[in-house]
């Protein structure tokens, strides 16, 4: 069944995971998007502030997207997103962590501009198989409102 | 890279441009976001996008890739006027990022980047922070990403 905006009530919508981020992925990710020391080179990020290999934040940002759809939003009417209101990285995805992400809807409102969608916004949280948070979003999405019935009668 | 002493508030730079190909786009979108307006150019058209439209991350990771390549270049350029190359710290997070637009496959995005605040941090005073809005323009000038940036940048000079 498709998930409409009538499915996103305010509180804990779900958790996620585990997924497994490996070594391979976290390199190949960096090699291609975000070629920094601290990304690649165990030497570096050993001298670096997060002390030690870490992904980048925009791997997590996108593995986060992934869990997401294979969490919810692949079988949601998701019109897409605006933005991220905000996204803090609070701690070095390491590579081999197993994550679980933490999906609370946290505002729900009907579109003024086109009130056949509702706006969903979702506070996202990763945590590691030790459950230290590594990442924390708020982001809004366009989901359908489910078709109404008396409205489909009168037209 | 450039040190902490060097940023200055409305500082701008432009770090380049990038083309989001057709096969760009669904890579990307089948690896972390394959959602059908991401993966067909049919179903893109038929969405609110208009078009096979890249995935919002993937805009966000190629001006990631934008960013690193231009602090490169620069760190190059200090190596061989002989200077002391800065190497940037990780980043805390962002706000107020904006896909204002969609990005359609065959679009060429030219990001740029430009400093809205700089302190010392309390907590670690051999770095500062600074925020920068990084932005993305399309090939008809329009706006269409946008987002508010935090990094830790080290201090040249930290006991000063």
């Amino acid at each position: 069944m498709t998930l409409s905006f009538e499915d996103f009530p305010p509180g804990r919508f779900g958790t996620f995971g585990p997924r497994r981020v490996t070594r391979e992925e976290v390199l190949a990710f960096a090699a291609e998007f975000d070629p920094q020391p601290m990304h690649l080179d165990e030497e570096a990020a050993s001298r670096s502030m997060l002390k030690g290999l870490s992904a980048s934040g925009w791997h997590l940002c996108s593995i986060m997207m992934r869990m997401m759809f294979d969490g919810f939003i692949g079988r949601t009417a998701s019109l897409g997103s605006p933005g991220v209101n905000e996204l803090r990285w609070l701690a070095p995805l390491r590579p081999g962590d197993d994550i679980t992400l933490d999906v609370d809807v946290a505002e729900a409102r009907v579109s003024k501009s086109r009130p056949d969608t509702g706006i969903v916004t979702f506070r996202g949280v990763v945590r590691n198989a030790a459950g230290q948070q590594l990442c924390e979003m708020v982001s809004p999405i366009i989901v359908r409102r489910r078709a109404d019935p008396a409205a489909g009668q009168a037209g | 890279m450039r040190f902490f002493e060097d940023i200055v508030i409305g500082q701008r730079r432009e770090v380049g441009s990038f083309t989001f190909t057709a096969d760009a786009i669904k890579k990307f979108a089948a690896e972390f976001d394959p959602q059908r307006f991401h993966l067909d150019e049919e179903e893109g058209r038929k969405s609110l996008f208009g078009g096979l439209a890249a995935s919002g991350w993937h805009v966000g990771s190629v001006c990631m890739k934008l960013l690193v390549a231009d602090g490169q270049r620069q760190a190059r350029e200090a190596a061989a006027r002989g200077e002391k190359i800065a190497i940037w710290g990780p980043s805390p997070g962002f706000r107020e990022l904006r896909w204002i637009k969609p990005v359609l496959a065959g679009d060429t995005i030219s990001f740029a980047s430009e400093v809205e605040s700089r302190r010392i941090s309390e907590k670690r005073p051999e770095w500062g922070i600074v925020q920068a809005r990084q932005t993305g323009t399309n090939q008809r000038g329009e706006l269409v990403y946008s987002l508010l940036a935090t990094a830790f940048v080290p201090r040249r000079n930290p006991n000063s």
